[in-house]
């Protein structure tokens, strides 16, 4: 049994060994969601449908799915539903995939199973760190997704950002400047041996404060992450159970084992 | 009842098929902890069939159609995410299970002789299960579908001459296309199915005709029987002892299978690649391209083989060889005992170092090249991928395992093996 406790240990310190690396420099906060917070997830959806549904489609996403957040069908149909009048029909937009490629370059991407693409801590962070670039085609920047095609259409509520870089002696000091921002943080090699820190700071405020901004984004993110997989809180119920029910049932199988085998010596 | 058995036995072998193959047949009283993984890879095989039946009602094999039938499957279909959870995570198992059953047989030298065929056949089950699992890998038609099956079928172009065109004709096409895709549905549903079922059933008729092995390396089967009870002294019959002790293992097993498939069915994008929720875009090559962990020791071998005469065949050469290597250690291994538990400090050396191998090239498999950067100025492999460089060293670890075997294992200084069996 001990050996087999190493091997176990060998394959677990594998697989931990890439979740520790951080990608390339980025430094992401985790998301403030919760995944029960019906209040937080219908928020999300009215952001969703409000600020997203005019570009991105959700096409295998059923409106009266959200049932399942605690919405009731009048309250989908009167409040959450412009595109369609049938309260069956999936989260699509009116947008053509052509239209968008000459507006945009890439046709924005069907947000149905984003999240789990992404992540939710890739979106939340993705989602409050644009900033003002002069240089792009749309006016806007991303720190997590650089020359990204989307502009920030949320800029009327976030206000505006502007990058902030600050150079350092060697990448020992940038690290630790970029653990101390607590924030959303890419460190980069300079001119060698220094290192530079990006980060956002804003520049001219929103209507929102930034602590209802990110409240806002971080709404949004816990829809995009129950919309990419609406069974997940079913699920977890149910694996509860039957987790707890394979337990008594392995009591039995065992106690039966030990009471047939007492006559093999 | 008895009347109605009596009326079935006068047609059909039914109780002398029951006894022969479970019900009369006399296992070794000592299987340990390994021995479990034989009848899980079994049941595996029964819920990846049930549930692929349920999948298939609602699947369509279409490249317009298969990704949103999948999403419809995990939404609109009624306990859809479970029975698809279930598979995919059954897929994943099967080779963990497999993987546990093929190192039992290494620890305990259940492939040595009367036992070869029974290896082959399980060799055989292995091979057509990579295939199986191949296939059914492009059903999604994510972005790693796509592209995973496009790195693998490109494997064949390299063959000289006839590659570029065996890989059309896999193909069907010119790239992965609808045309692909429908001939890999047909493969994974019915045809290689077919295929494993019957060397599962070979394997099984195999392994019941000429005995378990067990632990110790004792031969139970030739030991003299009781008169009274027709066992010899270490056998039990399978049933009911080993039907009931295998359920306490299935109970197990399935607690573990619940616990990835209610609780975390993705198993940080081992089991289920987040690239592969982004539809299949056949002009858009995804940076980094890794297959599912099962395949990965062998991509890594693939990935470290460097190209000589302008032709990368050489890497396709070591990976087959990699997994056409197993069938050949009933023959390879000389040792005078087959358990580990007997054999001396060379033989587990060598078996340590082949599992710390298959592991380390398991895990570069999974990440690109770059993972571990470049060999430094002053360093021997000066400019060198690090991670190449010990893929290449465990590489040749993996195969010194097999082809030094012959050599080491009769060297290796074994204690006897007992006359009976040791309880643990």
């Amino acid at each position: 049994m001990n050996k087999l406790a190493c091997l176990l240990l060998a394959v677990a310190a594998l697989a931990a060994a890439p979740v520790l690396a951080q990608e390339g420099g980025l430094r992401m906060p985790p998301a403030p969601v919760n995944r029960l917070d019906t209040d937080s997830l219908q928020r999300g959806a009215r952001n969703f449908v409000n600020y997203c549904l005019n570009c991105h489609s959700a096409k295998y996403m059923r409106y009266n799915r959200l049932t399942d957040i605690g919405l009731t069908e009048d309250e989908i149909k009167n409040n959450l539903m412009f595109a369609t009048t049938k309260i069956g029909d999936t989260m699509t937009v009116a947008m053509q995939p052509a239209d968008a490629k000459k507006w945009f370059g890439n046709p924005p991407p069907d947000l149905s199973v984003e999240a789990r693409v992404r992540g939710r801590d890739w979106l939340y962070n993705y989602l409050l760190s644009f900033y003002r670039d002069d240089k792009s085609a749309t006016g806007w920047n991303n720190l997590v997704f650089p020359n990204v095609g989307m502009p920030n259409v949320l800029w009327e509520l976030s206000g505006t950002n502007k990058l902030v870089e600050t150079e350092y002696e060697d990448h020992e000091k940038a690290e630790g400047a970029a653990i101390a921002t607590r924030g959303i943080s890419l460190v980069e090699p300079a001119q060698h041996p220094k290192y530079v820190v990006r980060t956002v700071a804003q520049e001219a405020p929103g209507r929102l404060s930034k602590q209802d901004y990110e409240a806002f984004v971080a709404d949004l993110v816990n829809y995009l992450d129950y919309m990419a997989e609406p069974a997940r809180n079913e699920r977890m119920r149910i694996g509860i159970i039957v987790l707890m029910f394979l337990g008594v049932l392995f009591l039995f199988a065992y106690w039966t084992k030990l009471e047939f085998w007492k006559d093999v010596h | 009842m008895q009347r109605l058995i009596t009326w079935i036995d006068e047609r059909f072998p039914m109780t002398t098929l029951w006894e022969s193959q479970w019900g009369k047949y006399i296992a070794p009283k000592n299987f340990n902890f390994w021995y479990y993984f034989g009848s899980l890879a079994a049941l595996v095989l029964v819920m990846q069939i049930i549930t692929g039946i349920f999948l298939t009602m609602n699947y369509k094999p279409d490249a317009q159609k298969a990704f949103e039938s999948v999403e419809y499957i995990m939404r609109d279909v009624e306990w859809g995410w479970l029975i698809r959870y279930m598979h995919s995570t059954g897929a994943s198992m099967f080779f963990v299970v497999v993987y546990l059953h093929m190192f039992r047989g290494l620890l305990y030298g259940s492939y040595r002789k009367p036992r070869e065929l029974l290896w082959i056949f399980g060799c055989l089950v292995y091979l057509a299960l990579m295939a199986e699992a191949f296939f059914g890998y492009l059903l999604p038609w994510g972005q790693m579908s796509y592209w995973g099956a496009q790195v693998i079928v490109n494997l064949f172009s390299t063959i000289p001459v006839i590659g570029d065109d065996l890989a059309v004709w896999i193909r069907g096409d010119y790239t992965i296309s609808d045309i692909t895709l429908n001939r890999f549905f047909a493969f994974h549903v019915i045809a290689l199915p077919l295929v494993l079922l019957a060397l599962v059933a070979a394997h099984l008729m195999a392994l019941h005709e000429v005995g378990s092995n067990n632990p110790d390396g004792v031969d139970v089967k030739h030991q003299p029987r009781d008169p009274v009870t027709g066992l010899p002294p270490d056998g039990i019959y399978s049933h009911p002892y080993y039907t009931i002790k295998d359920i306490v293992g299935v109970v197990v097993f399935l607690a573990v299978f619940s616990f990835i498939v209610f609780f975390w069915p993705e198993v940080g994008g081992y089991f289920l690649e987040s690239n592969n929720f982004i539809p299949a875009d056949p002009l858009k090559t995804p940076e980094h391209i890794a297959p599912v962990w099962y395949f990965t020791p062998y991509y890594a071998m693939l990935r470290a083989v460097p190209s000589f005469f302008a032709t990368q065949v050489w890497g396709v050469l070591v990976m087959g060889a990699s997994v056409l290597i197993f069938f050949f250690l009933p023959w390879l291994d000389r040792g005078a005992v087959k358990s580990i538990r007997y054999r001396g400090g060379l033989y587990k050396g060598w078996l340590a170092a082949f599992v710390v191998s298959f592991l380390i090239l398991g895990y570069l498999g999974t990440v690109p090249v770059t993972v571990w950067g470049q060999f430094a100025d002053g360093f021997p492999f000066y400019g060198a991928d690090k991670a190449t460089v010990v893929a290449r060293v465990f590489t040749v670890v993996y195969f010194l395992f097999f082809l030094l075997m012959p050599w080491y294992t009769v060297r290796d200084r074994t204690k006897p093996q007992p006359e009976r069996v040791v309880w643990r």
